[in-house]
């Protein structure tokens, strides 16, 4: 079973794991997803993939604890083993020389992010990467960020950092100064519907990161269907990346929030029984 | 995708001959005259009280006992013409083992099974036997009343198992051949023993956590208990069979990659994963799951017993589940289980036309299901959240015959209804799973994405490279995947040491 190289708290609330995956690792390209269990009771829970060493041989991938399955991740040390770690999943995001790109991150969208700002800055772009955080404290891989970036942004609600504006609107302020060829935006899916409304009189081609739930993650049981463009995708097989503009929203908020009971319910049940 | 017709082999008719003209064999058949065993009626398969396992997983059938087994084995009159063996997809020697049952030697009874059917306890669960070997029953003919061959394969291997010692055969000394095979699911998993016992090194690469493919998360315990799957995994293992879940091939590695790592053949049974939708308004509707999904979460994920286990499924009220085939039967049955006041099959033809088991019809009938037939939804309708409330549904009416001979339903005009519902399961079939085809561009693939191979040979348009189950055929059976995985094995053999195959599929043009 893969093996856990490192499990550590980035900032509170958002964890990183390490895993050992030389197979995986060889094949990662920026966009792709895994998925992870943390137990053998536990849920297959999609992870936008973080980072890869192809020389260790580890994957990467930075959560945000939510419901029962994410909060026994994040209870999981070095040398711990997962019954399930498995990808790379999902298309690869589209990487080629646009121009200047706008690469933006919320939460554990800001490791998502990484990888792609990467690849954008080899691939010749200029890249501006703007971030999302509730609060300064709350950010974490700035260096690593800031080192594939041509401008840096941090969008935070206290003074810490240059703009207190919600990123959206931090968005609007660019695009208006500049010629932005296009954006890519990973976070939780206000964040990514909102940046698709900021860019969308401006026709900027909006790249989002869906999120649905998933079950096996190959297009086996289409739990992840999304509307793009009028037609029923698989975000697993035909994406995770689809055009923000033409995404049906409102069905995606509907459908994440398809289970909140029962995540209520099992997580306040696995907590009794885990912290009695 | 069709077949041919075919022929009983001659070194098939030959082993059967010299079966039939053993001397035990003949004096077993003079010990009970042919007109007493007509007589003999057939044991019914014991099974639990509607009532009580309509709440529960565990299994309907409790499988026959030693002695009504053998009693049922009396039955069957070990005709000269066998055609049973004809009628079964992978040519089992119905008769020997059925006969050796008889005279109570049942080592040697699953030895000659094992010979020909690595899954023989599956088999006896789910395949459909009253199309098949039973159909075609001698004593069928003769008193409108087959032998029990299902039910009696089904004995042999679980006795074998509850006995606790699983029969290894020799293995010959290794021919340093690899073999890779995509897909644990019953395809993968016939192939991969026939290899084994071939003397090749067999890899399974399996995409999820469990090996078992559909029989793991798609046929629920109720009707396949897990442990009878892991006792067959497990004897596959001890032939040296090795398993690599997790392993998507096309994502972790592509076949390319792992023509590299040095196998010399690959066995594509990746199965029909991809679930068809009905294409109606309102199917996104949180409350609509398609057959693949309601299973998964349930079977694989263990979502009955949520939430000791982390993945929830929705409890239904009033469930519906579209279609009439035996995944239909399974979702319906399992809404019931879970708690379901109505659950309700809905299909667009009438109850002759159901692709489904006889048997899986009157389990769920005796449940408590209900059935809607000749309707079809045409709209999903949910509430202000975005929840399944209801479905429009229209009525048909039957036609003339279509192409696979069963009439077509037409839609009544007018005839508009709706039906509440706060659940509905799309169980109307799957296509072929688009992952290797996508990642592997030499291959050659038909119009439903379907892998196209030679029929006779299972062997694709790729050199070395051959295919069975549902990824060549669509959504099929059990049974005919490892009929499939039969041949492929057979041929992979002759193909490891001659580097030759008879007959496959022209190479794509560029």
């Amino acid at each position: 079973m893969p093996k856990i190289l490192q499990r550590k708290r980035l900032v509170p609330n958002v964890h990183l794991i390490e895993i050992e995956a030389p197979e995986i690792a060889r094949k990662c390209k920026p966009g792709q997803f895994v998925i992870i269990m943390p137990d053998e009771f536990g849920e297959r829970i999609p992870l936008t993939i973080g980072d890869w060493d192809e020389d260790k041989g580890s994957v990467t991938v930075v959560f945000i604890v939510v419901g029962t399955s994410t909060h026994k991740l994040s209870l999981l040390e070095e040398g711990d083993e997962v019954p399930v770690f498995v990808g790379p999943l999902g298309k690869v995001s589209k990487i080629e020389k646009f121009g200047t790109v706008v690469c933006s991150g919320g939460c554990f969208g800001i490791s998502a992010i990484y990888p792609i700002a990467r690849a954008m800055k080899k691939a010749g772009n200029k890249v501006i990467t703007l971030l999302d955080v509730k609060a300064n404290y709350l950010l974490y891989w700035e260096e690593k960020l800031r080192a594939v970036s041509d401008e840096f942004f941090v969008s935070a609600r206290d003074d810490f950092f240059n703009c207190k504006d919600y990123v959206p609107d931090v968005l609007k302020n660019i695009v208006k100064k500049e010629k932005i060829d296009r954006v890519v935006s990973i976070g939780c899916t206000y964040l990514m519907y909102t940046s698709s409304q900021a860019t969308r009189s401006k026709g900027i081609k909006t790249i989002v990161s869906l999120n649905p739930i998933m079950v096996d993650g190959t297009g086996m049981c289409g739990a992840c269907r999304v509307t793009v463009d009028g037609k029923t995708k698989f975000a697993c097989v035909d994406g995770p990346d689809f055009d923000g503009h033409l995404v049906d929203w409102e069905e995606l908020f509907a459908r994440r929030k398809s289970y909140f009971d029962e995540e209520i319910h099992s997580l306040s049940d696995w907590e009794k029984k885990t912290f009695p | 995708m069709t077949e041919n017709k075919k022929q009983m082999p001659q070194e098939l008719k030959e082993k059967l001959r010299a079966g039939f003209n053993l001397e035990w064999r003949k004096e077993l058949r003079k010990s009970i005259p042919v007109k007493e065993r007509m007589k003999l009626s057939r044991k019914k398969m014991p099974e639990r009280n509607p009532d009580e396992r309509n709440t529960d997983f565990t299994e309907v059938n409790l499988g026959l006992d030693l002695k009504k087994a053998q009693e049922e084995a009396q039955r069957c009159m070990d005709c000269a013409n066998p055609q049973c063996v004809m009628g079964c997809p992978v040519g089992i020697d119905i008769p020997s083992f059925i006969k050796l049952i008889e005279i109570g030697d049942f080592v040697k009874s699953i030895r000659v099974l094992k010979e020909t059917n690595g899954l023989p306890a599956i088999c006896g669960r789910v395949c459909p036997q009253e199309t098949q070997c039973e159909d075609v029953c001698t004593m069928k003919k003769g008193t409108g009343i087959p032998v029990a061959i299902g039910n009696l394969e089904r004995f042999i291997a679980d006795y074998e198992r509850e006995q606790g010692e699983m029969f290894i055969p020799e293995l010959p000394p290794p021919t340093g051949k690899k073999v890779a095979i995509l897909g644990a699911g019953p395809a993968g998993l016939t192939v991969a023993g026939d290899l084994a016992r071939k003397g090749h090194k067999v890899t399974i690469f399996e995409a999820l956590h469990v090996a078992g493919g559909v029989l793991v998360y798609g046929i629920p315990e109720f009707r396949l208990p897990k442990k009878i799957l892991k006792a067959e995994v497990d004897y596959l293992i001890k032939l040296g069979v090795e398993i690599k879940t997790n392993f998507v091939v096309g994502k972790t590695a592509t076949m390319e990659d792992l023509k590299k790592e040095g196998y010399n053949a690959f066995f594509i049974g990746t199965g029909a994963g991809l679930p068809n939708f009905m294409r109606i308004p309102g199917e996104n509707l949180i409350g609509v799951y398609s057959a693949n999904e309601y299973l998964t979460r349930v079977n694989l994920m263990h979502a009955y017993a949520f939430p000791e286990y982390d993945t929830p499924v929705f409890l239904a009220k009033n469930a519906i589940v579209l279609g009439g085939g035996n995944v239909a039967m399974d979702s319906v049955r399992t809404a019931k289980r879970l708690g379901a006041k109505t659950s309700t099959i809905v299909y667009r033809r009438s109850r002759v036309e159901m692709p489904a088991r006889v048997e899986e019809v009157h389990h769920a009938e005796e449940e408590g299901i209900k059935f809607h037939f000749l309707t079809t939804p045409t709209r999903f309708i949910g509430d202000d959240n975005g929840r399944l409330k209801a479905m429009e549904c229209l009525k048909m009416e039957l036609g003339e015959p279509d192409s696979s001979g069963r009439r077509r339903p037409i839609p009544i005009e007018g005839s508009e209804f709706i039906m509440n519902c706060d659940m509905a399961v799309v169980a109307i079939g799957n296509s072929p799973n688009p992952l290797i085809p996508q990642t592997t561009p030499e291959l050659k693939v038909g119009r439903w994405g379907n892998v196209e191979v030679d029929w006779e040979t299972m062997a694709t348009s790729m050199e070395g490279v051959f295919a069975g189950g549902d990824i060549i055929r669509g959504g099929a059976t059990v049974i005919l995947a490892m009929g499939d995985a039969r041949v492929a094995a057979k041929e992979i053999d002759k193909y490891l040491s001659t580097k030759k195959v008879q007959k496959k599929v022209p190479k794509k043009k560029k």
